[in-house]
């Protein structure tokens, strides 16, 4: 062997991966601003370990209310705040639906004139950027205490997610189609109807669907400030410390939210 | 294709005469279930306050402008918690998410039968209740403050963490796998060497993505007493200081339109 050879072993135990950062300084400065903050961040967290400590049974008893859930001492409550959570749902993303197809329109670049984009945009980044928690206690004080307030907030919080998704569907579509329907003559109506509505359906059927799914969870939410559903039966359930009913409310939502999550995985498999 | 007979001529139909009857018996249906629910709702509304409801407004956003501007200064401690409840909480995620990950995805689980469904499980558990509902549920248990806040949004964050992430693995190029075992690789340097440099970018989006929500939830916690600039709207909301309440509301504002910046600019890096 003469001394230009190399030992496959030796630089096989020398290969190092490649670094995620390729700069060593950026990567050193990064990594030890990260572990200031992290150092900091925790510093400032005032735990109280006593507090914790005390608390160590009832998070035990928490979880013991897990394995034993108690849906019959508030059958009642349980029962109704479902069901009115369930009729919250439906109407609100209906309600939201229908108010979000024309913003969505409205917001789509490619159908809409400058002044209604700007507009149907302005209406959408709004109804994001509010939390549904925040909209609730604005409506409860307008609308008062009750399932409306509820109904309202989810409509309002659908508004914002199902226009814009929607209106970026419309702006990837295929000009094409829609090109050769408005080239028929067809009207403003007809070129929805059959130029840009069957290319974006089963989108919005699935987003819909998905949206339901949302309004669900979130209706579980509202109840916190008043507005309706099982959040308020689960919020006394806290507060009288009754876990074991809690538990029972909790899994109700999680099986309740499975079964939605997988029959609309089998809708949106079909139109899709 | 189907069509009509009209006065001797075909017409073209979009749907045959059955299509068309089922669709309207669907909606025949939809319309009725909307009903009977907007019934309910109705029922259980008291409809004098509704028409009250203008006035209400119009008097709530009379008081609420202009905001308190001076106010400010007791909003950057609570604002530097809302950050630490967001970003620890992530970070606590991303421990708790990964095994997870790891044993619900189909190629890296250790059984199929076992273990898949029990991390499906949490994955469902954590994404269905929300974050609010997390961290009512351990203020009763660990008391208020910043540390409840910090777990709930751990604890809410591992189900959407975990389901993208298992996704993402599920989705990996199998040849590169094959070619590091085929080194004789142990299990664990295949999961390093194989895996692990595929989801990275995948990885570092998610994270990212799930910051700028924790954000967003973070600033509401503190309705519920969970640290962060929530307790401060709380506090503010009791004593009905509306002035405050925009104040808070807006710097709300502009932190998850920070967040969201800061996260756009993130992704846009590693993708």
């Amino acid at each position: 062997m003469s001394d230009t050879s190399f030992d496959a072993r030796e630089l096989a135990r020398r290969w190092r991966p490649p670094p995620l950062i390729e700069s060593p300084r950026l990567r050193w400065v990064l990594g030890l601003g990260a572990a200031l903050y992290f150092a900091v961040a925790i510093g400032t967290l005032e735990v109280n370990w006593l507090r914790i400590y005390e608390g160590l049974d009832r998070g035990w008893a928490f979880v013991i209310a897990f394995t034993e859930p108690d849906f019959s001492e508030r059958w009642n409550d349980i029962r109704d705040g479902v069901i009115e959570s369930l009729v919250m749902t439906v109407t609100s993303t209906v309600i939201g639906i229908a108010i979000s197809i024309p913003i969505g329109l409205g917001a789509a670049r490619n159908i809409a004139p400058l002044p209604v984009y700007l507009l149907c945009r302005g209406i959408i980044a709004i109804s994001r950027s509010l939390q549904e928690i925040i909209i609730a206690i604005f409506f409860v004080a307008i609308f008062g205490f009750g399932p409306l307030a509820g109904v309202l907030t989810l409509s309002f919080a659908t508004i914002g997610f199902l226009s814009k998704l929607l209106a970026e569907d419309i702006e990837d579509i295929d000009k094409g189609q829609a090109e050769a329907v408005r080239a028929t003559g067809a009207r403003w109506w007809q070129f929805m109807n059959y130029g840009i509505q069957p290319q974006v359906m089963p989108r919005l059927i699935g987003l819909s669907l998905y949206r339901l799914d949302i309004n669900f969870r979130e209706s579980a939410v509202v109840g916190l400030v008043g507005a309706g559903g099982i959040g308020a039966t689960l919020n006394t359930a806290f507060d009288r410390y009754e876990f074991d009913t809690a538990a029972a409310i909790i899994i109700t939502i999680i099986g309740i939210v499975m079964i939605a999550e997988y029959s609309s995985g089998l809708i949106r498999a079909r139109v899709q | 294709m189907p069509s009509l007979e009209r006065a001797g001529t075909k017409v073209w139909q979009r749907r045959t005469s059955k299509q068309q009857f089922a669709i309207w018996f669907g909606w025949l249906i939809g319309a009725a279930l909307f009903l009977y629910c907007w019934k309910f709702v109705s029922d259980a509304t008291t409809w004098f306050f509704v028409w009250d409801a203008p006035r209400i407004a119009g008097d709530i956003g009379g008081r609420m402008i202009p905001p308190r501007w001076a106010y400010i200064d007791k909003l950057w401690v609570p604002l530097w918690d809302t950050l630490n409840i967001a970003t620890l909480g992530t970070a606590l995620a991303i421990v708790m998410a990964v095994p997870v990950a790891f044993l619900a995805a189909r190629n890296t689980t250790p059984s199929t039968t076992l273990i898949r469904p029990v991390a499906l499980l949490i994955i469902v558990s954590s994404r269905s209740i929300n974050s609010l509902i997390w961290a009512l549920l351990l203020v009763s248990i660990i008391g208020p403050g910043v540390l409840a806040g910090t777990i709930a949004i751990g604890l809410r964050s591992i189900g959407f963490m975990a389901k993208l992430l298992y996704e993402a693995i599920e989705e990996i190029d199998t040849t590169q796998v094959e070619a590091i075992s085929a080194t004789g690789a142990s299990r664990w340097q295949v999961m390093a060497y194989g895996i692990a440099p595929q989801i990275a970018p995948a990885f570092a989006g998610i994270t990212v993505f799930r910051w700028d929500i924790n954000i967003r939830e973070s600033t509401v916690l503190g309705l519920v007493g969970a640290g962060g600039i929530g307790l401060q709207l709380q506090a503010s909301l009791n004593v009905l200081a509306w002035p405050q309440v925009t104040l808070i509301l807006i710097t709300i504002l502009i932190a998850v339109l920070f967040s969201e910046w800061v996260s756009a600019k993130v992704r846009h890096a590693i993708i």
